[in-house]
């Protein structure tokens, strides 16, 4: 089946089978292997993307022909013009991430939390990362990644990158 | 772990999807937030011929308070629940708390609450809350519509009263008065386990200050989610006491009938739907102003 999927701004058109998850689909089909593979099971938050810039979504456990026609932001669509994101940003000034297996589904997933609470508690960042897992970092400096994102106003300087 | 080759067609409307659930019966399958079909495929637990995705179908794409109830479309997420701008009103108080618990937050922005009480499993969080709110889902086939209340839409593990050919297209949660709240109390080891135990309770005060109607339910205590209708019989036109809430939560803990597992032997668990029971039943009181 044909699928016509926009990853990263770039119109992606390939056959695939029905049966081939979206995370296989951009790691395979479109070479972005900046989207990690850990349980394969929806559990552990590694795959996770953007979907239509809106929603988190674990790519292992949707299939690429649900994408077709809509828009996916990997880990590979956030820095723009060679400037990191600000997530991207934060994690690198925070230290959240020793082996980095986890990180771009938790800058992901951090993204989709901002875009819906500018400005989120430690709490709040907390509770919002809980389907993402990391076994190295202990989440100390991850949540401090988002922090700093959130304080340096990733919003704003969206709009800035965007204009 | 790769899903078994299907067929995948799209719907475009709740209209399209029961024609091509209607054309391939058996065989077919309604692909809704997919964060349980998904990774049962990939498990092999499952191996539909044929997928109808219905995540195009916008007409079953809503979350209205209409007619005295709450309407959930098939697609709703339980993000669109989580984040409803009623929220926080206490008659909603316990479609609040399940919305904060189910699954984790990125399974949330896809999972639906109607497709969670079609899969029907057995440590499910809406089955709980549906049975404990008194829901009703609106099933669909070619030849009309009909309303089935929870307590006959939930089977067995796995099984819905969904027949071949038909969709369940909304469900409806009854919309309680201003003296009306609720409680979910659930205990898992980690965000995105199933629940070790879990209960729902919602309660509706009469102008007395006594318990006009009680909805209590269990999950993981059963082949599905589980009413304890003697907790509910035990509580119906009593003023909330200490009391009687122990009575209610012995009656849980005496329905549950849980598996023992890795999550906690049979005995802890009995225990433990009881405790839960108790607290909810506690906190549902204290959003209504009411210590017991």
């Amino acid at each position: 089946m044909k699928v016509r999927i926009t990853v990263n701004g770039v119109l992606h058109e390939h056959d695939v089978e029905p049966r081939t998850l979206l995370a296989y689909f951009l790691r395979e089909q479109c070479g972005l292997t900046g989207t990690h593979v850990g349980c394969d099971t929806s559990s552990c938050g590694c795959c996770v993307v953007v979907l239509d810039d809106e929603k988190a979504v674990k790519s292992c456990s949707m299939f690429a022909v649900q994408a077709d026609g809509h828009q996916v932001l990997t880990v590979e669509g956030l820095a723009q013009g060679g400037a990191l994101h600000p997530i991207q940003q934060g994690f690198w000034d925070q230290h959240g991430l020793q082996c980095g297996y986890c990180t771009p589904g938790m800058m992901l997933t951090s993204y989709v939390l901002l875009k819906h609470n500018a400005n989120p508690s430690e709490a709040q960042i907390r509770e919002g990362l809980a389907g993402n897992l990391c076994r190295c970092t202990g989440y100390q400096n991850i949540v401090k990644a988002v922090q700093q994102a959130a304080q340096t106003g990733v919003t704003s300087q969206e709009a800035a990158v965007r204009s | 772990m790769i899903p078994a080759a299907f067929e995948y067609l799209r719907a475009r409307s709740a209209d399209e999807a029961v024609q091509q659930l209607t054309q391939h019966g058996p065989d077919a399958r309604v692909l809704a937030g997919g964060q349980s079909l998904i990774p049962a495929m990939r498990f092999r637990l499952a191996r539909p011929a044929v997928l109808v995705d219905i995540n195009a179908a916008g007409d079953l794409d809503y979350l209205r308070v209409s007619d005295g109830a709450l309407v959930i479309g098939a697609i709703a997420r339980d993000t669109a629940i989580e984040r409803a701008p009623w929220i926080g009103e206490t008659r909603w108080s316990l479609l609040h708390d399940v919305s904060r618990v189910v699954a984790d937050p990125v399974v949330r922005q896809m999972g639906t609450v109607v497709g969670s009480l079609c899969h029907n499993d057995p440590a499910g969080d809406w089955t709980t809350v549906a049975l404990a709110a008194r829901a009703v889902v609106k099933v669909r086939g070619k030849n009309g519509a009909r309303d089935v209340p929870i307590d006959q839409f939930l089977v067995d593990s796995f099984t819905t009263a969904v027949g071949e050919g038909e969709l369940a297209v909304e469900a409806r949660f009854p919309r309680g008065d201003d003296r009306t709240a609720g409680s979910y109390q659930k205990v898992e080891r980690k965000v995105g386990d199933f629940a070790t135990a879990a209960a729902a309770v919602q309660i509706s005060l009469d102008a007395n200050g006594a318990i006009r109607d009680a909805g209590i339910a269990l999950s993981a205590a059963g082949p599905c989610a589980v009413r304890v209708e003697d907790a509910e019989r035990a509580l119906k036109g009593r003023k909330p006491s200490a009391d009687l809430i122990r009575a209610a939560a012995e009656a849980a803990s005496r329905k549950s009938e849980p598996n023992g597992d890795l999550r906690g032997s049979v005995e802890y668990k009995k225990h433990l739907a009881g405790v839960l029971v108790a607290r909810g039943l506690r906190q549902a009181l204290a959003r209504l102003g009411v210590q017991a």
